[in-house]
């Protein structure tokens, strides 16, 4: 047996509960109301297009970009808008957004919807790049970088290897494995619409090897593609960070303030390279998404294909509704997801599941003093010493904090996943480090 | 003996060399300071509390000696007195300066905004308020953390368990300015200090728009205008869907806290309104602990 690569440092290994790996993906049926933000990515919000009372198709730009680093945002049904205004996003604050009220399905008619493979044709690296940006594509790991910033190389800057991120290494979440079950072809096709586009010779697929039958089937998607292979990795958390998996599938270090392209990689997220061979090939926007919805106490859960802006509310009630007891609604996994405030919250392009905790499991022990058994510093993927960074940051001490590399920590969440006296640590360390990101952006610009 | 002498000998030539290494150095290197900012730093109340700008009392004694004016500088925490006797000392004029205080603007007390959410993470506002509007679902609204409590040198805020916000005891608060800063949704404010710590103020910041501020927040203010319309004063301004009172022009009269369809205007320590039966103004007294005298 050849050992499975992964990253040298800290780690975890919390329970996979990977409850919806053997459920096909479903697709939903269209809610009565979607609401589509216009902040789905990071950088500018887009600027909305449509105004209330206008007829929009699926697939209809209703915001255009708002700057370089923003991406469009598309219309996912068809209907009328309702009104343009603020809804709570999921952490409740009021944000943009787009109320559609839902009127039949009828989509642009240049978008392909049959399920068809389109094999990739001659595309200039300039073509699939303006593909992507007017689809409105962004990282769908949960990021939501837009992709025609990531797949524009600075200048002076190299990229070699494409690193398709299939790890799916957070608990629950199921989506990207269905995704390379299912449309292993059409993955395939993105990656080497992805490889063109950055002109590297090389693209590397990493699957944790809990997901045996989707190596499988990546492995005969890309056997007739030169260039491309897939890498089993070990299973551990976090296996799908971004430097974690450059570092276990190539041994370089991203260097701290630094960018995966800085090494000559490009990441991006198996669901990215699915919505890069919908985009460029079957001219199809991002309106759609796989969602996993779950928890123990779930009747169904299931793996659902999505319009985005459909409310959460929506998916658990095809789900079975919500549980009695549920104590905590999670959008995303229950590592680094966010904790929603209500279902009414709608499913945006970096939702990557729907996770009812219930209460026993929802409520954090109260926090005792750190006994400094060093556990965080042992578990840091990132070689950070979680127990020092917040403290120094919870005493607004930053200037150490920041000495001791506060900006390089991921916020993964071993630390607090580990601590065995349940001190916040990642808060405090969030605090700090937002402060001091805002602080070298600054230094950046000027 | 010639050991005691010696040794006596050897310790006096040691220490008178040192000695003129010491005065030879001092003179050389010494610093030319005016002696006057030791005076001034005598007379600031030693707080450090950074409530005049500068980084402490120190350097704010430094900023006084070498400003030609006292304009713009101020010890909050000192206050008229302290001013007058550095203005005395430094052979300048002062103006008196206003007293302020601190006020805390939001109702949202248990009942006009019950909680829809549990919080257990860390204890800290700043925390709080990067992750989520709060459990009482207000994205404006005090949090109740407490880190104004916390940054708070002369224990003049304390959380009220009863309302979970935080009081401010004016008889305690220096002005200083340390739990505005704490705040991270600004709703500390400093405002003019008025005889017997009477205080009118609206009690919101939330720009949420009138329907949406209200349905999550009994005493919301609604944007209505209704308080800038009975002003004489024009001390009333409206903006981003929430009334501010400017306590500079405001008189204290109370019509605008009459007119107010939420009591998100708040009068303190005045004494009770004659015959208003239907006004109901103890409603607006019972929201949040009257300041103490």
């Amino acid at each position: 047996m050849t050992m499975v690569k992964t990253f040298p440092r800290g780690g975890v290994h919390p329970p996979a509960c990977k409850i919806t790996a053997e459920s096909p993906i479903r697709t939903a049926p269209l809610p009565p109301e979607v609401i589509i933000p216009l902040s789905q990515h990071i950088g500018a919000p887009a600027t909305p297009i449509v105004k209330a009372g206008d007829k929009v198709l699926a697939g209809q730009c209703i915001a255009e970009a708002g700057g370089f680093v923003s991406a469009p945002v598309h219309s996912s049904v068809s209907g009328t808008v309702v009104k343009v205004d603020t809804f709570p996003d999921v952490s409740g604050y009021r944000r943009p957004a787009v109320q559609i009220k839902v009127e039949d399905d009828v989509w642009v008619d240049t978008v392909d919807r049959t399920p068809d493979l389109v094999c990739a044709s001659d595309l200039t690296p300039e073509e699939i790049i303006a593909s992507v940006r007017s689809a409105g594509v962004v990282g769908m790991g949960g990021a939501t970088f837009p992709l025609h910033v990531k797949l524009a190389v600075p200048p002076g800057k190299k990229a070699e290897l494409l690193l398709v991120n299939a790890a799916e290494c957070e608990p629950y979440l199921t989506c990207d494995h269905r995704v390379m079950l299912e449309h292993a072809a059409e993955v395939a096709a993105g990656v080497a619409l992805l490889v063109r586009a950055l002109q590297v010779e090389r693209a590397v697929i990493g699957i944790e090897s809990n997901k045996p039958d989707a190596i499988a089937a990546m492995s005969a998607a890309v056997a007739g593609r030169p260039g491309i292979s897939v890498e089993p990795l070990r299973v551990k958390y976090p296996q799908g960070g971004e430097k974690q998996l450059i570092k276990a599938i190539t041994g370089r270090e991203v260097p701290p303030g630094g960018l995966p392209v800085d090494v000559g990689v490009v990441p991006c997220n198996v669901g990215t390279a699915l919505a890069v061979y919908e985009a460029v090939l079957k001219h199809k926007p991002l309106v759609e998404r796989i969602v996993t919805v779950t928890g123990p106490a779930l009747a169904e859960p299931a793996n659902w294909k999505v319009r985005i802006g459909t409310p959460f509310s929506w998916l658990v009630n095809l789900s079975g509704g919500m549980p009695e007891d549920t104590g905590k609604i999670i959008s995303g996994g229950p590592m680094m997801g966010k904790a929603a405030p209500s279902l009414e919250v709608p499913v945006t392009k970096g939702t990557s599941g729907i996770l009812l905790l219930p209460a026993s499991q929802s409520l954090r022990r109260p926090a005792s003093p750190c006994i400094r058994c060093g556990r965080c510093v042992t578990v840091c993927p990132m070689g950070l010493e979680p127990y020092l960074l917040s403290k120094l940051s919870a005493l607004s001490r930053l200037d150490e904090a920041e000495q001791h590399h506060i900006a390089d920590c991921i916020e993964c969440g071993s630390c607090s996943y580990t601590c065995p006296s349940a001190r916040p640590l990642l808060d405090y360390i969030r605090l700090g480090k937002a402060v001091v990101m805002k602080k070298l952006r600054l230094q950046g610009r000027k | 003996m010639n050991t005691i002498l010696f040794t006596v000998a050897t310790l006096t030539f040691t220490g008178l060399c040192a000695a003129l290494i010491l005065y030879f150095t001092s003179r050389r290197f010494f610093v030319e300071e005016d002696s006057r900012i030791d005076g001034v730093q005598e007379m600031l109340p030693g707080a450090n509390c950074g409530g005049c700008g500068a980084a402490g009392c120190r350097a704010f004694a430094e900023q006084l000696v070498g400003a030609d004016s006292m304009d713009g500088l101020r010890c909050p925490v000192g206050g008229d007195e302290v001013m007058k006797n550095i203005a005395a000392y430094l052979g300048r004029e002062v103006q008196a300066g206003v007293p302020q205080v601190a006020v805390v603007r939001c109702n949202g007390t248990c009942e006009n905004r019950p909680a829809r959410q549990h919080y257990d993470g860390a204890d800290r506002c700043a925390i709080a308020h990067a992750l989520f509007v709060g459990a009482g679902g207000c994205a404006y609204g005090c949090l109740g953390c407490g880190d104004c409590v916390a940054a708070c040198q002369f224990g003049a805020l304390s959380m009220d368990a009863e309302t979970g916000l935080p009081v401010v005891d004016a008889s305690r608060c220096t002005a200083c300015g340390a739990c505005v800063k704490a705040c991270p949704r600004g709703i500390v404010e400093l405002r003019k200090k008025f005889p017997g710590n009477r205080q009118i103020y609206v009690s919101c910041v939330s720009h949420d728009k009138g329907a949406v501020a209200r349905k999550i927040c009994a005493a919301a203010c609604i944007g209505c205008g209704k308080c800038q319309k009975t002003c004489t004063f024009e001390a009333i301004t409206l903006e981003n869907n929430v009334a501010w009172i400017d306590s500079t022009k405001c008189r204290l009269c109370r019509k605008c806290a009459e007119a107010c369809p939420t009591h998100s205007i708040v009068e303190r320590n005045f004494p009770a309104r004659r015959p208003a039966p239907e006004a109901k103004p103890a409603a607006a007294a019972t929201v949040g602990t009257p300041n103490q005298a």
